[in-house]
């Protein structure tokens, strides 16, 4: 595997000074700068690829930390990296849920497959695995999440031929989000608050979320009408 | 039997968008409300019976309430959009198919407790609902349904959507105002609470998304239209979360004291063969129940009775093919791994519980062990510094009393006698 070190010259910071700028803006949007850190953390993980040395001075320089209240911050949570993640970062939901309608068979067929265990990247770097906990998304399972987006319902085989995707640099669309795949920096971009234009892409909502309100539709129910007759959520023909 | 309010939209393929919103009367009640004095407002959420559904049903209006009036402090609205909770997963497909509801709802909440500053704190591991969010914040802005001098009213109101980074504790509400102020997410003492010194020692208030959402419905329908949904104590309409061993998982937003066997019953019920064996009413942290209380209410007094929480209405169904020591055992280690480790009974209890239902599971374990694992339940529940300590507690001690035989059964035949295949959603079809 490939291992950065992060400990570029002295007096030659990788991170640009764009990165500097972002992580200022980021700073903008609270009533204290230190609030700042943890998107400021995923800015560090877009750029790198994982939370960096280098990361890590940048945001001490910047909100007036030391690195060590910084590094304690960064390791608490666990979307934080210490390595960088590949290209694709797969997750296996194996909470209970997901791990016994068949989570625990994907995360071993993604490992054979992959020939890595729980934590590790591939050699070229394409491809990291993780076993993650519930992901909010249980009437899908069982649940994997490539970049943090949704991939439904999977099966081993299916597991197979996403991270098979993955290598070739061509992975299929998630089920539930945007018409392709980012990468793992593209994402950590989004979730550091800088939004990529993409929300409009994809369903609005899957075959589980909405067969409650299918059945509903089939009985003919609807919430009682409020008190001026219109029947919650109906088309409000002025706005049209 | 069902209200679709909440959901009502969601069949449109453009739903959480601002056009798809406002063709279903959003921001309607934002206008209605802005017309309102705050406190009228206050009244109202707390006439209406609303109760927090991030899990422990809490009274919304009174929450408000608490919140001092004219002490020159900023004040606060923190939404909680962290579900982690095992087997919850309302608020993430709602804010992906409607997220405006949140952001109305949040304008006419920041207003009537007098904030001028929100937040919504989202779990990190949902890229395309944080992208949602994110762009109905925006459009919401250049609509003027947020920003400055809000439709004419003089109100400003300012929404920061945050992202967290993977920490299932920072869901308590303490441990969440920690983190968005930039630290470990680990919980606070109380008192003083939230409501006085919250985010940056300035009063909070802090609700699950769900509760946020549900009042612009209620400013349109009034306190009556909300609680002639419901039972006597446990008013409204609310969404249900179905998942498991089911002929057909899903989402159903009903009025609160439907009962499971109903949901079963409409959609479909448990899988081709199959047989309910236990389920939680409201996520893993809340005590497992099984087929006897199929009738039981789902709301808060009706699944309290039955010895459980009502929680966050995550019913997760499992069937006969499923171990229950694999189940304990795979929510333990949950609870171990998302531990904050500020306090002793739970960081050291959680992992020596994991120990000894691994050795359970591996068929090295003894009956002994069952009274053990128990006697570490008793000294963690009520002694933790948060409610992850009491729920960590929930899956065994409940485990272990509808299905002892089934650990004895562990140590007796030395090892497991399921077959995790047959579990699967895949059992039978060549993987
Ligand atoms: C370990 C733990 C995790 C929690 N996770 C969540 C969560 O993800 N979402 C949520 O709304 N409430 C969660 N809660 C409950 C919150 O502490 C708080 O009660 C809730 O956000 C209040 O909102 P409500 O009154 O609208 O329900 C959690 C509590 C604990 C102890
Ligand atoms: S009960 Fe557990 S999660 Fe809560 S404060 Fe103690 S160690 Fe942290
Ligand atoms: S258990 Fe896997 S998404 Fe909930």
């Amino acid at each position: 595997m490939a291992v950065t070190n992060g400990s570029g010259p002295q007096g030659d910071p990788r991170l640009s000074e764009q990165v500097r700028q972002d992580a200022r803006a980021i700073i903008a949007r609270y009533p204290k700068k230190r609030s700042a850190l943890l998107p400021m953390l995923h800015l560090v993980q877009s750029e790198e690829g994982y939370v960096s040395p280098e990361g890590i001075t940048l945001c001490a320089e910047e909100l007036g930390l030391t690195k060590a209240e910084v590094g304690a911050v960064a390791t608490f949570y666990t979307m934080y990296r210490r390595k960088p993640a590949g290209t694709y970062h797969v997750g296996v939901c194996t909470n209970t849920l997901c791990a016994v309608l068949g989570g625990d068979a994907i995360f071993d067929a993604a490992k054979d497959h992959l020939g890595i265990g729980n934590n590790e990247t591939t050699p070229d770097g394409t491809v990291s695995l993780e076993h993650i906990e519930c992901n909010a998304a249980c009437d899908y399972a069982p649940v994997v999440m490539v970049n943090w987006e949704f991939y439904d319902n999977q099966t081993p085989s299916s597991v197979r031929e996403l991270v098979d995707g993955c290598r070739s640099g061509n992975p299929p669309a998630p089920t539930r989000g945007p018409s392709s795949l980012c990468t793992f920096k593209e994402m950590s971009r989004v979730l550091a608050g800088f939004p990529d234009g993409r929300a409009g892409e994809g369903v609005q909502a899957g075959p589980a979320t909405l067969l409650g309100l299918q059945l509903a539709q089939q009985r003919g129910e609807t919430a009682p009408a409020y008190p001026d007759g219109t029947v919650p959520g109906a088309v409000n023909e002025d706005a049209k | 039997m069902f209200t679709p309010v909440l959901s009502a939209g969601w069949s449109d393929a453009d739903s959480f968008t601002l056009d798809g919103y406002t063709r279903r009367g959003g921001y309607t009640a934002l206008s209605k409300a802005l017309a309102m004095e705050p406190d009228a407002l206050i009244a109202l959420v707390k006439e209406s019976g609303l109760r927090g559904r991030g899990g422990a049903g809490f009274p919304t209006g009174m929450k408000w309430g608490f919140i001092p009036q004219g002490d020159g402090k900023p004040h606060y609205l923190v939404v909680n959009a962290d579900e982690s909770e095992p087997g919850t997963c309302k608020d993430m497909p709602l804010l992906m198919a409607n997220p405006h509801s949140l952001v109305e709802g949040v304008a006419i909440s920041s207003y009537a407790i007098r904030a001028s500053h929100a937040f919504i704190y989202i779990r990190g591991e949902v890229t395309h609902i944080i992208r949602r969010l994110q762009q109905a914040v925006l459009d919401a802005y250049a609509a003027g349904h947020l920003g400055k001098d809000i439709g004419g009213s003089g109100y400003d109101l300012d929404v920061v959507v945050h992202a967290g980074a993977g920490a299932y504790i920072c869901g308590e509400e303490t441990a969440l105002l920690d983190s968005l102020e930039g630290y470990r997410g680990q919980p606070r003492l109380r008192p003083p609470f939230p409501a006085t010194h919250g985010l940056y020692g300035s009063p909070t208030v802090i609700n699950n998304v769900e509760s946020i959402a549900s009042v612009p419905s209620i400013v349109l329908g009034g306190a009556d239209w909300f609680s002639a949904m419901g039972t006597e104590k446990s008013k409204g309409y609310t969404l249900y979360s179905l998942s498991g061993h089911v002929k057909n998982p899903g989402q159903f937003e009903a009025p609160l004291g439907i009962t499971l066997r109903q949901l079963l019953d409409l959609s479909g019920g448990m899988r081709e063969g199959h047989t309910l064996k236990f389920w939680t009413p409201g996520g893993s942290s809340t005590p497992i129940l099984t087929e006897e209380h199929l009738d039981v209410p789902l709301d808060y007094e009706g699944v309290g009775a039955a010895g459980s929480m009502l929680g966050t209405k995550a019913l997760q169904c499992f069937d006969d093919t499923t171990c229950i020591v694999r189940a304990v055992l795979r929510w333990t280690e949950f609870y171990a791994h998302e531990s904050c480790g500020k306090c002793t009974p739970c960081r050291e209890g959680t992992y020596w519980m994991v120990q000894i239902l691994q050795r359970l599971e591996d068929g090295t374990g003894s009956e002994e062990d069952l009274a053990t694992l128990l006697d570490t339940c008793d000294n963690i529940f009520g002694r933790s510094f948060c409610a992850l300590g009491d729920g960590a507690t929930s899956p065994i001690v409940s485990g272990i009393q509808f299905f002892r035989d089934e650990f004895i059964q562990h140590v007796t035949g030395k090892g497991c006698p399921f077959d995790p295949v047959a579990s699967t959603v895949f059992a039978g079809a060549t993987a």
